[in-house]
């Protein structure tokens, strides 16, 4: 074990902790950007250091394509290569190679697929994941699993959830730096709350220095979503860091934090960016709205960083789609945003005010009153009582039991303006 | 805007000057480099990252008033404040000019004696002097060079002539129109022709404007042909004001300019650079001297390298090792050799900013020359030594 995990503060399930590890000393909740082949999209790394990221995500499938594991090896390391001081974070590869690949193929023994460079066929098994990873130097490093989409019924995910548990003990086999990188496990099972359970205790029983809740984000019902990660965080060990991988709008990542998750990763802030759309408190801002054109008023008033306090929505919708410096200045503001989410996740929950934190943020986010369903039936499991931001829907004001299931009328968390 | 000569050659133009404009922390010492812009801010360097290059040298921006046609209303920037307030530079000095060498284009073709033509991307537009003028009082940049005709090399007598006479109507439309703040910079033409460009010169030099622009370079003349064009117009301007060019992007084209007494200039060299995937690595001795070899370098010593070689692969090593730009500091050239192979725009960040950083120490390192009285062997010793190597360059290949 390469960490060291410390618990500051509680509130009921939710928690904010020092993540200690190898390269950098971290502060939960906390939310990791994506920087897929090697570099945040556009942002150098002294404005990640300045936007407050603690660690990020390297992408082991694309960097194993180029400029391959062995050349990181010899730099060093990731971060002797691109030269990032603070932590880092590889997945096993296996998320994308499903994903971006369509004739991959799972098996027991891996992961085959067409190189995409010569269309050899090719496996990446758990061992090779692993060594890959050991390669690339990161601080923690994810087992390689069976991933299935949540949209997916059926013996598949059984399937998938079993051999997960067994590819585990091959990736600790594999793995030759647990005393500098910590392998992170992955809790399969779909939506199925046994086979859930079954995972959790596998997992839990091969004591990792930590654990993921994998296979969600990917297209199920939020109403669903909240319940496995509640049912997760609340088997899985209390004094070990909770991933929710793939996880990435704001309204997420509170109501998992409520619930007693730790870590997030999600390309949503970057790619959003990219498109134009910046993150504020009340939503999302689409700055290629023609109403943008002479809207002199920052992106977001409230936000202290350097792109809010020199620039206008006016002048970045110029720029939005059009210029490198667009994508530029909104990732850094969408960054900025999230980084900004999670120091005050942690620091409400240290200074006894996350409920108020809470209530805030979905005040400000649903000012009718109009808090999504879902939300409410998770704060009510995470003990958090928001019924002060609750107008019209009157069951979020009283004691709600999980048997009754919502009509899904607010799947739309997002707002515009 | 303030300006003075501190120092002049009198074997050449070459002058050592200082300009204070705006709110730059210091005055700016010439013959200086304005950087390039796009819509006002570079093309890849952030804000952020934009205070790590040499200060005040890269506080001096050109930008085209033309860029923000695309989506941004003059009310909208007056109702901002202006470029400076807009793009969040307030100690930066900026002069606007239409041409930008990049994406502005003069179309000399769709010119009328209304307004001048340019191709942009957002298709051709005619800018008449009375639109002009709009653009400047809203975005209220501390230099700007009256509308010009510009017209390439190749044009006929008349047509030339034609773009003077439009330029002189047009300075005077411009100086009418907007008579208060800002300093002029009156546009001064004449393509190829000796006695048009005296005219022009003859006639700007009447006018009360602060600094003069010379323009219609880099629009199909040949590098031999310009220092009597450049004489032509320099021995009638005043030494007094400062001269801002366009055009005169590579350093052979800078050091003729500055031979000739211009004493600011743009240029689209590192643009062009950074595209490419190179990076400057031409020497910065004292002497001009280009022969220096760097002690890891593969092969012989090089103006650029082109980082997308793939013997950068595993380099490790920063671009060029004394450079005390952030990329220099902070990356390896396997690093950039990685990003450009798959496509990141960190890639043309990073040699953006060593380019700069290192096209601004080459300035310095001219100045000093001049201040030395050094220049003339200078200028000499560098472009011989810049042909030998490429001379050198095209044998062995």
């Amino acid at each position: 074990m390469a960490l060291h995990f410390e618990i500051l503060g509680r509130f009921n399930r939710a928690r904010a902790a020092q993540l200690t590890l190898p390269h950098f000393v971290c502060q939960t909740p906390l939310f990791m950007p994506v920087g897929t082949q090697g570099t945040i999209k556009g942002l150098a790394n002294n404005e990640l250091e300045r936007i407050g990221c603690q660690i990020i995500l390297g992408n082991t499938y694309h960097l194993a394509l180029r400029p391959t594991s062995e050349l990181l090896e010899e730099a060093g390391g990731l971060h002797n290569f691109m030269n990032w001081p603070r932590a880092m974070l590889t997945d096993s590869g296996g998320f994308q190679m499903v994903s971006l690949l369509h004739l991959a193929d799972i098996t027991e023994e891996g992961v085959t697929f067409q190189s995409p460079v010569d269309g050899k066929p090719m496996l990446l098994t758990p061992e090779e994941s692993i060594q890959i990873q050991n390669r690339i130097g990161a601080d923690i490093i994810m087992a390689l699993d069976d991933v299935v989409k949540t949209t997916i019924t059926g013996p598949r995910i059984e399937e998938a959830m079993y051999r997960t548990l067994r590819w585990i003990d091959r990736c600790i086999t594999a793995h030759k730096r647990p005393h500098d990188q910590n392998l992170f496990g992955i809790v399969q099972g779909g939506l199925d709350p046994e086979l859930r359970d079954i995972c959790v205790k596998g997992l839990v029983d091969r004591n990792l220095p930590g654990y993921a809740i994998g296979g969600l984000a990917g297209g199920e019902d939020k109403d669903s979503f909240w319940r496995v990660v509640a049912q997760c965080t609340a088997a899985l060990p209390e004094d070990k860091p909770r991933y929710v991988m793939g996880v990435g709008y704001p309204l997420d990542i509170v109501v998992c934090s409520a619930l007693g998750a730790d870590m997030y990763d999600c390309v949503y802030p970057t790619r959003t960016a990219r498109f134009g759309t910046a993150l504020i408190p009340e939503g999302v801002l689409k700055l290629k709205h023609r109403a943008m054109a002479d809207d002199t008023r920052p992106i977001d008033p409230t936000c202290p960083c350097m792109v809010c306090k020199n620039y206008t929505r006016a002048y970045i919708h110029c720029l939005v789609t059009k210029d490198a410096m667009g994508s530029q200045l909104l990732s850094y503001h969408n960054l900025y945003y999230m980084m900004r989410l999670s120091r005050n996740l942690h620091t409400s929950i240290v200074e006894g005010r996350f409920p108020k934190f809470v209530c805030d943020f979905l005040q400000t986010m649903f000012p009718k009153g109009d808090v999504p369903e879902w939300v409410c039936n998770a704060m009510e499991v995470a003990g958090i009582d928001i019924s002060s931001c609750c107008a019209t829907f009157p069951s979020c004001q009283e004691k709600y039991s999980s048997d009754e299931i919502g009509t899904n009328r607010f799947d739309k968390v997002k707002i515009e303006i | 805007m303030k300006f003075a000569v501190k120092k002049a050659l009198s074997s050449s133009g070459a002058r050592v000057g200082v300009l204070e404009v705006g709110s730059c922390p210091a005055p700016i010492e010439t013959p200086a480099l304005l950087l390039a812009t796009r819509k006002g801010l570079p093309h890849f360097i952030s804000p952020e990252l934009l205070p790590s290059l040499p200060s005040p040298d890269s506080n001096l921006l050109q930008v085209s008033p033309l860029h923000f046609l695309e989506g941004l209303s003059t009310t909208t920037i007056s109702k901002i404040g202006g470029l400076h307030q807009m793009l969040g530079l307030k100690q930066h000095g900026i002069a606007a000019v239409p041409r930008d060498s990049i994406q502005c284009l003069p179309e000399s073709k769709a010119a009328t004696r209304l307004g001048a033509s340019f191709e942009t991307p957002c298709g051709r537009l005619l800018i008449k002097p009375k639109d002009y003028i709009e653009m400047i009082s809203c975005m209220k940049p501390n230099i700007w060079a009256s509308l010009a005709d510009e017209v390439p090399a190749w044009v006929s007598e008349k047509r030339n002539k034609t773009s003077v006479d439009r330029t002189l109507r047009w300075l005077d439309d411009c100086i009418s129109l907007y008579p208060a703040a800002g300093s002029i910079f009156g546009a001064i033409v004449g393509g190829t022709s000796l006695e048009e460009r005296k005219r022009c010169a003859e006639e700007v030099a009447k006018r009360n404007v602060s600094g003069y622009w010379i323009g219609g370079f880099g629009l199909g003349e040949g590098i031999d042909e310009r220092p009597a064009l450049l004489r032509e117009v320099m021995d009638i301007l005043p030494d007094e004001k400062p001269r801002l060019t366009c055009g005169l992007g590579l350093p052979e084209e800078i050091l003729q300019g500055i031979a000739a007494g211009i004493d600011l200039f743009d240029s689209t060299y590192i643009y062009s650079l950074t595209l490419g995937g190179f990076a400057l690595t031409f020497s910065l001795d004292k002497s001009g001297e280009q022969h220096n070899l760097q002690s890891d370098q593969i092969g012989s010593d090089s103006t650029k390298i082109n980082l997308r070689a793939t013997a950068y692969r595993k380099d490790m090593s920063p671009i060029l090792e004394n450079c005390t730009c952030y990329t220099c500091q902070n990356h390896t050239k396997a690093y950039i050799n990685h990003l450009l192979n798959v496509h990141e725009m960190l890639a043309q960040t990073l040699l953006e900013i060593h380019n700069t950083h290192h096209y601004l120490r080459f300035f310095h390192v001219i100045r000093g020359a001049i201040q030395d009285g050094s220049f003339e062997e200078f200028r000499q010793a560098f472009l011989e030594s810049r042909r030998e190597h490429f001379k050198g360059e095209a044998i062995s290949t």
